[in-house]
């Protein structure tokens, strides 16, 4: 379970974070959406410890994330970057297989490469592209190789920031589908920040709307569509008028 | 006139401020030295990027300088007949001042330049924040290795930079100025003291820590896009040659006044 209480964040004058109260139980897929620059990757990364917070607390598993020992809480953790952020000076299978060639769950390189390999095809990639560099593959198949190492260790918990952000239609339903499946497989707790409502629609158990820096909405993904709430409305049907200004 | 003052005392807080920074930065890339995980194939690549990679560069700079250098004191000595001084004070130009200040100059354009390039875009394409959600630290990944090899390489390479520079005195003195081979050879190991030496290494080592430092903090430190990654670029090597004047003077003091 992670949960985050009364959460704020400034970058100077810019107050990102007011005050986010929002929580995902183990094993759920939780999606925070909203609109761009309202802190949706901020909230990660202040899970994450990327980022410290200024005011509020992060529990997960009930433990403070400020007082865990950081390699232990990290290595619960994977993460697909919304650009992959793959390490363009080594090959796709050292990528996946980063945290399995050094740190405390170092492998055998043999065992590490089969590892990489074996995750590659779990999300639809051949060995082939294993001794390839990243500048040499597509978006989308740099998107699947960061997924490929997210999951690589087993993590407990996922994030995944903008999965389908930049990709085709169909790339993003077979982005949208492998997250799926790959979470119920491993039943990974999954937080997921995105703008993309077919993503919402395919990934998600509970929705949490972010809005100038608060939760404005947050439940189950069944009620979302009648939710009442004239913001979240306005954003699943992406309407140019209503309550959230179009020009920020 | 409040207004100018204030804009001074505002630089010179921006100054302290960002002085201060580098100071914390140098002393957790020291702390991070001592204690593990060691990325020892990450050091390897470090050197030879920095060190072997660099060798072309310093070469031909010292064997150019060591040319000129004899050409000048020739000039110079033969206003009081002392044209003789030519092989022993170009040896001890080169090893004392030439070889550690271009070489280190060098090294800053080729080497924080790229440093800073290479890790301000890591930074901006989040590969540094997927660094440490793969439990790696990026102070212990990307800077310790990177200024690890910087401070053994450059030394070296000054020390075969002095070699090529007294070279390049050599070949303009026989050529142009009418030493004698031999004559030329002795006078220089004669009048050379291992300090001379040492001196200038140690200096490089100084230069190759700050040249590092410098890519690396720049790098960590780097403005959002390409002009965040220009920028940082930019200051890198303005900060570390800079630097390696300022450091050469404090070392020069400490090392040879009297």
């Amino acid at each position: 379970m992670i949960e985050l209480q009364n959460v704020h964040k400034s970058f100077g004058s810019n107050h990102v974070l007011r005050g986010v109260d929002v929580s995902v139980n183990k094993g759920k897929s939780l999606v925070i959406i909203g609109g761009s620059g309202t802190g949706k990757s901020v909230t990660i990364k202040c899970i994450l410890g990327l980022v410290k917070p200024d005011q509020g607390t992060i529990f997960v598993d009930g433990q403070d994330v400020n007082s865990a020992e950081r390699d232990a809480f990290l290595a619960r953790f994977g993460m697909l970057f919304q650009g992959g952020a793959l390490f363009d000076s080594l090959t796709i299978w050292q990528n996946v297989a980063f945290r399995l060639l050094r740190g405390r769950l170092k492998k055998p390189q043999d065992e590490a490469r089969a590892i990489a390999i074996e995750k590659l095809r779990r999300v639809g990639l051949k060995a082939d592209v294993a001794d390839k560099f990243p500048a040499e593959l597509s978006g989308g198949m740099q998107k699947r190789v960061g997924l490929a190492r997210a999951i690589a260790a087993e993590p407990e918990i996922i994030f995944f920031d903008e999965p389908t952000t930049g990709l085709d239609p169909i790339m993003s339903g077979v982005i949208n589908d492998l997250i799926r499946e790959i979470v119920v497989e491993m039943g990974a707790t999954a937080i997921t920040i995105t703008h993309d409502m077919s993503s919402v629609r395919a990934i998600a158990d509970q929705v949490a709307m972010l809005h100038e820096g608060k939760i404005r909405w947050s439940g189950s993904i069944k009620d979302m569509d009648q939710s009442g709430d004239p913001f979240l409305s306005q954003f699943i049907n992406g309407r140019a008028d209503g309550p959230i200004e179009a020009v920020r | 006139m409040t207004a100018g003052l204030s804009v001074i005392g505002k630089n010179t807080l921006a100054a302290l401020a960002a002085l201060g920074r580098v100071v914390l930065f140098a002393l957790a890339t020291l702390r991070h030295m001592v204690s593990g995980p060691f990325y020892l194939r990450e050091l390897w690549v470090a050197l030879i990027q920095i060190g072997w990679l660099s060798l072309p560069v310093v070469g031909l700079t010292a064997l150019f300088t060591g040319g000129a250098l004899a050409l000048q004191i020739y000039a110079g000595g033969a206003r009081f007949n002392a044209e003789a001084v030519v092989p022993s004070i170009v040896a001890i130009g080169m090893t004392r001042e030439l070889g550690p200040v271009l070489g280190g100059l060098m090294v800053a354009a080729r080497v924080a330049s790229s440093v800073a390039a290479e890790i301000g875009t890591m930074k901006v394409t989040e590969q540094i924040d997927a660094l440490v959600t793969l439990s790696t630290n990026p102070m212990k990944y990307l800077t310790v290795p990177r200024v690890v090899a910087a401070t053994l390489a450059v030394p070296l390479l000054v020390a075969v930079g002095d070699a090529i520079g007294i070279m390049g005195g050599y070949l303009v003195g026989i050529s142009r100025l009418g030493f004698n081979e031999a004559a030329y050879i002795k006078n220089t190991v004669d009048f050379l003291e291992h300090w001379d030496i040492l001196s200038g290494m140690i200096k490089g080592a100084v230069f190759g820590f700050i040249v590092s430092l410098m890519g690396c903090y720049y790098g960590m430190n780097s403005g959002r896009g390409a002009q965040g990654v220009g920028a940082a670029t930019k200051s890198a090597v303005v900060a570390a040659s800079v630097l390696i004047l300022a450091a050469n003077y404090v070392l020069t003091e400490v090392f040879f006044s009297a």
